[in-house]
């Protein structure tokens, strides 16, 4: 690996023309990369991660400008001083670029084989027949099956994985030095971004490519960094390389975010969380931009900006290591041991559920197959106990969820509570309290035009369970429960942030003081910083409360801090069963397997797990026998002819598999 | 595909019969057929004598919807409602109350009012994608807000303005076009040009904007920063990635005005004397002939019909999203 610089950012600062006036937003950053190295750039949303790799390419919106000071060197090379049609021989041509949503990236209106080869077109002067054969082998190269058919599909006839294969190959077309990933594999399953991540180490390790990996996870950073740099509201705060960073981050941020992760070990108590939000880019604080939301501020924090300076070979922008003054009033947080309530008993009992929904085809809409998401489904849900349901996306998690709702009608089974089956007929005001839901989205699941106390009144009103003179006092508690200040409670859902916006949903749940609360991936759209604040609420509310709580989620992290049990879904079915601690250090099942081997951890040896291959099929034909098998590194004989039946191991673990 | 076409002709049955119903309740109620017969006759010979004799000879001397002294399906067939209205299930649109052959005038007079609205059609869309992109090209510039300030001030105006001045400007002052009239054939083309031009810039203020809209949809969305990423130029950009995605709003919704092309423009017809269905729609109106003006109202909602299953099916084709079962 030759160790020449390829990539030299200089004090680049972008501003934004907002409605109020110029804002600066990137604030004088300098970072280099080498050849053949990754630079990973770490930050939550709003940390200004997209812009400053937008700003590279010079593909900023119109509304942003650079500081005159800016300069992006590209072996040496000023990259802003060139024009906008010289910029256009670098762009997709020395610079390639991935981008988050493989969904919406691509042109869903033509071929994936013409876009790719669109870039040919524009940067060679091959024959169209070449053209063909480049794109081809291209394909090839990154792990797409039967690359000559595939290529004339389009990009919505692809799954999520093999539409960023496709952007891939499309950034790799024309042997590009730096690479800028944004996001690129987060919109993915686990087993998927592990594919993705390897796939990128591999063709970086052939060609010499640099990297600009741009990501939130400091579990994606570990497994692809050289070098780390951590963004916080538009400043670079800490600088290393990535031995250093995670044996030691230096800057009290880069420290929380660690500490936010959820984790077995960390089961027990509440999550370091950090207070309050990530500010908005736009804004310039003055002294640290961290001081208001870090514990070990003192007075020259919020007075005296900390530049980025050496510490050993770290760089780092944080008072702390440099001046000689050790604020003495440090407060550590003191580490609250939960109390685990013990669990008596069951409340809910799904029993054999089944959801299918029809495929209608021809002149009158006759029933030709079926979608089999949810496929005769049964587990307990204990006392004031969380039960994890786990799973990729499309195995049915969601759906089940749902219908013990009856958000969506269910094909056949039973769900038992208090004696009855919910799944069927009206169901009682009673049962309608009892059972809460939250969802992945909070702004979507609260009424804009209601104030947020319109919103947590309204169950309590319909439920009788508040007058006209307790209701104010019971919104406030409830407010405060969750975190929000009452003087609040006349705003509308806008004014709010998403972490808030998902307290206020918290809040509505339990203004009916329920008994069950389904969590439909009631994290998966925030930052970690505020996905610790929100678990730790959970946890909270689940041990004063004593509530019970289906969580469906694909987070194995989330799973691990917060569950009581897990039940692994694939294709409609539950594959295993078991506790937290069987399931998550003693998996049976080799899917399992392969989904707890594919999370990548931030601090742990990385294990090398069984290689996952192919798509998950569809749930209109699932494979004959064990539905996994077409992607079982085990698969038998027997697998492809019968379905597995359950194999116990101890009390409440069972796995279905024919290797038992 | 097949399938499916056929579903939705199936389904449009009941929307006809729908329409049929209610213009037929509709004309019969404000006029029956007494009054029918006064108007036509004028006033000099109303006898009740002539009322019932018009009313034999154009076939009102029937009961609404059933027929008592009737035999057999006679009771339902020797109806008003079954002559006069589902028979033209059969496009059987008999004769009009002037006498005349009402099918036969339709198979006349629509190619008149295709030759004028098929090219009004063309170069409207034509010119206004066009121009709509090079104001999108040019955004944030002077340019864009001339642009757009000259759309407004041309949908401002009636469109009755633009057919008087440049009848008055082109066709009398300048002399360049004929003021009105058509003919049959190549050489009538002079007769078209005034029309279509002022068609097409009648219908420029309203078409720009839509378009731009749908532009600007298209260009802030992710697979056009991809395209940019790849080191396309703008006009690539714009002209190959936005404009196809674009043309998918755009086509559908021209579509599914094509059928009804045929039934022409009743205004600019009549003003510039083209003997297509508008100005048939108007001259029935004028004169009450109200079998004209049903059979019109019921080829109008057929049309709209057909255009819009032709639009489904036109998705198929520049949409790869769209499979219809
Ligand atoms: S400079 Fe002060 S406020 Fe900022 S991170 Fe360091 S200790 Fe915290
Ligand atoms: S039953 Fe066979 S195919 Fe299925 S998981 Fe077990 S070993 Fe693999």
């Amino acid at each position: 690996m030759s160790e020449s610089l390829l990539l030299e950012v200089n004090h680049l600062s972008v501003g934004l023309h907002t409605e109020a006036g110029y804002k600066k937003a990137i604030k004088d950053i300098s970072f280099r990369i080498n050849s053949g190295e990754t630079l990973v750039l770490l930050g939550e949303s709003g940390s200004g991660k997209t812009m400053t790799a937008l700003a590279i390419n010079q593909l900023l919106p119109a509304v942003a400008g650079y500081s005159s000071q800016s300069q992006v060197n590209f072996k040496h090379e000023d990259l802003l001083s060139l024009s906008e049609v010289q910029m256009r021989k670098y762009r997709g041509n020395k610079i390639g670029m991935i981008f988050q949503e493989p969904m919406s990236s691509l042109n869903p209106v033509f071929t994936i084989g013409q876009q790719i080869g669109e870039s040919y077109k524009k940067h060679t002067q091959l024959t169209s027949k070449a053209i063909k054969a480049k794109v081809l082998s291209l394909l090839d190269a990154v792990g797409i099956p039967a690359a000559k058919k595939r290529m004339n599909d389009y990009p919505h006839q692809l799954s999520g994985g093999m539409k960023q294969r496709v952007m891939i190959a499309m950034a790799l077309a024309q042997d590009p030095q730096l690479l800028i990933a944004d996001e690129a594999t987060t919109a993915l399953d686990v087993t998927t971004q592990y594919q993705v991540l390897q796939l990128l180490k591999t063709l970086q390790k052939n060609s010499n490519m640099s990297m600009l990996f741009i990501t939130h996870d400091l579990g994606v950073a570990a497994e692809i960094a050289h070098r780390v740099a951590v963004m916080y509201n538009g400043h670079i705060i800490e600088n290393s390389n990535k031995e250093n960073f995670f044996n030691k981050p230096l800057h009290p941020y880069s420290q929380r975010l660690f500490d936010v992760l959820p984790d077995i070990d960390k089961r027990d108590r509440l999550l370091k969380a950090i207070p309050g939000t990530v500010p908005p880019i736009t804004d310039t604080l003055v002294g640290c931009p961290f001081a208001n939301r870090c514990d070990q501020a003192w007075e020259i924090c919020h007075k005296i900006f900390p530049k980025l300076t050496k510490v050993n070979e770290h760089k780092v922008a944080c008072h702390l290591y440099t001046t000689d003054h050790v604020p003495t009033s440090i407060q550590h947080d003191k580490q609250t041991v939960l109390k685990k309530n013990k669990s008596s008993g069951t409340i809910l009992s799904i029993e054999n559920v089944k959801i299918f929904y029809p495929i209608r085809s021809g002149i009158l809409q006759r029933k030709v197959g079926e979608v089999k998401a949810v496929d005769d489904v049964s587990f307990i849900l204990k006392k004031s106990q969380t039960l994890a349901l786990v799973g990729e996306s499309g195995c049915g998690k969601s759906t089940l969820g749902k219908s013990l709702l009856q958000l969506v009608d269910s094909t056949a089974g039973c769900v038992n509570y208090q004696g009855r089956n919910i799944l069927q007929g009206k169901n009682s005001i009673q049962l309608r309290r009892d059972i809460q839901m939250i969802f992945q989205d909070p702004y979507a699941s609260l009424d804009p035009k209601k104030t947020i106390f319109q919103s947590i009144s309204e169950g309590m009103k319909i439920h009788g369970l508040s007058n006209k003179q307790t209701l104010l006092s019971e919104v406030d508690r409830l407010l405060d429960s969750v975190g929000i200040l009452k003087d609040y409670k006349y705003r509308y859902p806008h004014e709010f942030s998403g972490g808030q916006r998902q307290r206020i949903c918290i809040a509505r749940a339990l203004a009916v003081k329920p008994k069950i609360i389904i969590c439909d991936e009631p994290t998966s759209g925030l930052d970690v910083s505020i996905q610790a604040q929100i678990l730790n609420l959970l946890k909270n509310l689940q041990s004063t409360y004593e509530l019970s709580f289906l969580f469906i989620t694909h987070d194995i992290s989330v799973v691990s801090y917060l569950a009581d049990e897990v039940a692994v879904m694939y294709l409609g079915k539950i594959v295993e069963q078991g506790s937290v601690y069987q399931l998550l250090e003693d998996p049976k099942h080799p899917y399992t397997k392969i989904l707890l081997s594919a999370v990548l951890r931030a601090k742990k040896e990385q294990k090398t797990p069984a290689k996952l291959t192919g798509e998950q099929p569809s749930p209109i034909e699932p494979p004959t026998g064990c539905y996994f098998h077409p992607r079982c590194p085990k698969a038998m004989a027997q697998c492809k002819k019968e379905y597995p039946k359950k194999a116990q191991f101890g009390e409440n673990h069972w796995a279905a598999c024919h290797l038992y | 595909m097949l399938g499916y076409i056929l579903r939705r002709l199936l389904y449009a049955m009941p929307v006809l019969i729908g329409v049929n119903l209610i213009t037929f309740l509709l004309f019969f109620s404000v006029n029956t057929p007494d009054d029918m017969a006064r108007s036509q006759l004028g006033a000099k010979y109303v006898t009740q004598n002539a009322i019932e004799h018009w009313k034999q000879q154009h076939g009102y001397d029937k009961p609404l919807f059933f027929n008592q002294e009737s035999v057999g399906t006679g009771k339902i067939t020797e109806t008003l409602f079954y002559t006069k209205s589902v028979s033209m299930f059969a496009f059987h649109f008999g004769r009009s109350d002037g006498g005349r052959n009402i099918g036969h005038d339709i198979v006349q007079r629509m190619w008149p009012s295709l030759a004028l609205a098929a090219p009004v059609l063309l170069l409207g869309l034509l010119t206004n994608i066009i121009l709509a992109i090079v104001i999108v090209f040019f955004r944030g510039s002077y340019l864009e807000t001339g642009g757009l300030i000259l759309c407004i001030i041309l949908m401002s105006i009636s469109s009755l303005f633009y057919i008087i001045f440049g009848q008055y400007f082109i066709g009398r002052v300048m002399q360049l076009t004929p003021i009105s009239g058509f003919s049959g054939g190549w050489h009538g083309i002079k007769f078209l040009i005034l029309p279509v031009v002022i068609g097409v810039i009648g219908g420029i203020g309203t078409g720009i904007r839509w378009y731009r809209t749908l532009f600007l949809e298209e260009i802030n969305k992710d697979y056009v920063r991809t395209a940019r990423a790849k080191g396309l130029s703008q006009m690539r950009v714009l002209f190959v990635h936005v404009l196809k995605n674009a043309m998918i709003p755009i086509l559908t919704g021209v579509v599914v005005i094509i059928p009804s092309l045929f039934l022409g423009s009743l205004i600019m017809e009549s003003f510039f004397g083209i003997p297509g269905l508008g100005s048939y729609t108007i001259d029935a109106i004028r004169t009450q002939d109200f079998a004209i003006v049903r059979s019109m109202v019921f080829l109008g909602a057929v049309l709209y019909i057909a255009g819009l299953i032709l639009t489904d099916i036109s998705y198929t084709f520049v949409d790869p999203r769209v499979r219809l079962k």
